[in-house]
């Protein structure tokens, strides 16, 4: 029954039309919610299963077969998104029964959540390159509205240079579809692999591979994140997490699907241009993330120097180190969750967002401080939390594969992403406190809770490492050998 | 017809990045809307604008048109129709509580 690895998407678009409907109903929306993240989360684990047991999966919509049809394909990496990306919004959603305001669960909060969720598993899980550009848009669009929603001055300026950004950026993707179909004459993923492989990567095809990489990087904020620390800082928390967490992965997913399945025959090009974009990335995310005193920049920072972690797995294209950027993309969904959970907390409890400001937390909320000290250590990969076993795998390929400069940007920064976080530990939690007894309000469960989860879930993520690897070694062996993906695909 | 196309294409491109660059917001929007109509262009002249009956099975024509890039034009223009008409309800929107819809005046503007 195969027809299960598109639930994944259509649950959420399904509750997402019913809310709609339910909109004066809060506590319906919240039951609802609730019930069908669950099936989402149970659905993909079930498919994440019997992908190691049937190979990878597909679904051709209408019966119509590859290459003529649009499909979905399940792999153990689409997977693996997939139900962290459930997961995530799950414990988000939790987050957010106790933190926006009813006016937000009024106006269409999450439904569009929901919306946003369907667009990113559809990306996740479709074979078809122009239905992927459908899936972003679908996950863009709802992103636009959930970041404006609210509608401060500031949200709205902040928003104008997203919205136009990724306008701009959907566009060039389509150009490039456009010149691909031109050139190739076809769309769907394994098919472009076969072709691209028999005429050969030649000057025209990587013109146009590096096109995907400039559409591609200005979604995962790769080098071309000039507008994410604005953007992400604006928004009310829960939907910076969820931004923080999911947005940028998506494009990352892509350019994972693109340089490993369809444009893998000019190393010396493409994934040299993808290193150098990386160490730049880390380098610029670094500065901006000591150069600021404002929680929610210096945390945005850190998502794009993890972006360039990331990338440093592709760029050096061993087995080894792909393994490590899907162990780090999984712990970097889940902790960059917390980390702007934590920040939004703190600002709300104290009103401020300058680090300067704010003093002695920890003597008040000791729960919260721990937990920072948690994302912080895990973040700078200190064993057994869970970006450890990532950051070893990355080294580990990128010594197989020579690349010593990118490993030391790579390795260096993440003690940059120590320092940053340092500073704001020891200047919001040590200290004289500065919340008086009046003001000590008791942290609200509902949030306290879900920022709890998120620690369970780094510490469970880094001392099951073991339970997850045989998933991660199946994503890495497919995304490395794409002849296992076309012979799925094309197979009737 | 293709080069005559292509370089009609050129021309919308040449046209939306020069207001893309300028500062009114409306013309940015213009400008992302003409970006549009260049790039469905450009989709519609990738799959060649050959002159043959419509693609249906059992019509024994001498050759098909390729219908895929109409199919991938059709969605990509209701996608532009919604994201175009978001931008202007957020431009309004942005005027509306700035005043200003000059995007260099729009820069640094801090919460409340």
């Amino acid at each position: 029954m195969n027809n299960m690895i598109v639930m994944p998407m259509i649950i959420p678009i399904v509750t997402g039309i019913f809310l709609i409907f339910l909109r004066p109903y809060v506590k319906a929306q919240r039951v609802l919610s609730i019930v069908s993240i669950f099936a989402t989360i149970g659905i993909s684990v079930y498919v994440l299963n019997r992908i190691q047991i049937d190979g990878i999966l597909r679904l051709d919509f209408g019966g119509w077969l590859p290459p003529y049809g649009i499909l979905f394909v399940a792999d153990s990496f689409a997977m693996l998104l997939v139900v962290t990306t459930a997961i995530v919004t799950g414990i988000l959603l939790f987050y957010a029964f106790s933190s926006v305001s009813k006016a937000f669960e009024n106006m269409f909060f999450y439904p569009f959540v929901f919306f946003l969720l369907a667009g990113v598993n559809g990306s996740f899980l479709t074979g078809d390159l122009f239905n992927l550009f459908v899936c972003f848009e679908v996950m863009l669009l709802s992103s636009y509205v959930l970041i404006t929603l609210g509608g401060r001055k500031v949200q709205l300026v902040e928003s104008i240079k997203y919205v136009s950004i990724n306008v701009l950026s959907s566009w060039f993707f389509l150009v490039a579809i456009a010149y691909l179909y031109g050139t190739v004459g076809t769309l769907n993923m394994a098919h472009l692999s076969v072709r691209v492989a028999e005429v050969g990567q030649g000057s025209l095809l990587t013109v146009i591979s590096i096109i995907f990489l400039i559409v591609f990087s200005l979604k995962a904020g790769l080098l071309l994140y000039f507008w994410l620390p604005g953007s992400y800082s604006v928004p009310p928390t829960v939907v910076a997490a969820l931004f923080g967490a999911l947005l940028t992965k998506v494009g990352i997913y892509a350019m994972f699907r693109m340089f490993t399945l369809i444009f893998y025959h000019e190393p010396g090009i493409t994934h040299k241009m993808i290193g150098v974009m990386a160490a730049v990335t880390m380098i610029g995310g670094c500065i901006g993330a000591i150069a600021h005193n404002d929680v929610r920049q210096i945390v945005s920072y850190n998502v794009v120097i993890a972006v360039g972690f990331i990338l440093v797995g592709l760029a050096v294209s061993t087995e080894v180190a792909i393994q490590g950027s899907i162990y780090y993309l999984l712990h970097d969904m889940i902790i960059k969750a917390l980390l702007f959970l934590l920040a939004g907390t703190m600002i709300y409890l104290t009103g401020t967002a300058r680090i300067e400001q704010m003093s002695g937390l920890i003597r008040n909320y000791p729960i919260l401080g721990w937990l920072f000290f948690i994302t912080m250590l895990s973040l700078a990969g200190i064993p057994p939390l869970s970006g450890f076993i990532g950051k070893v795998y990355v080294g580990q390929g990128a010594i197989e594969a020579g690349a010593f400069g990118l490993l030391a940007i790579a390795f260096i920064s993440s003690i940059f992403v120590l320092y940053s976080l340092l500073r704001i530990f020891m200047n919001c939690f040590w200290g004289e406190t500065i919340i008086n007894e009046d003001d000590d309000v008791p942290l609200k469960k509902g949030i306290l809770i879900p920022c709890v989860l998120f620690g369970i879930l780094t510490i469970a993520l880094g001392l099951g490492a073991e339970g997850i690897a045989v998933y991660v070694s199946d994503a890495a062996h497919t995304l490395m050998n794409p002849e296992i993906y076309i012979k799925a695909v094309l197979q009737n | 017809m293709e080069t005559l196309i292509t370089i009609l294409v050129g021309v919308l491109v040449t046209v939306a990045v020069y207001l893309l660059l300028s500062r009114n917001l409306i013309r940015v929007i213009l400008g992302t809307a003409i970006l549009s109509h260049a790039v469905h262009l450009l989709l519609m002249t990738m799959g060649g604008l050959k002159k043959g009956s419509v693609p249906l099975l059992g019509e024994n024509a001498g050759n098909y048109t390729d219908a895929l890039p109409q199919a991938l034009i059709l969605t990509a223009i209701v996608i532009s129709f919604a994201v175009t008409s978001f931008l202007l309800v957020l431009a309004y929107r942005t005027y509306k509580e700035t005043g200003s819809d000059d995007l260099s005046a729009l820069r640094g503007i801090d919460d409340e």
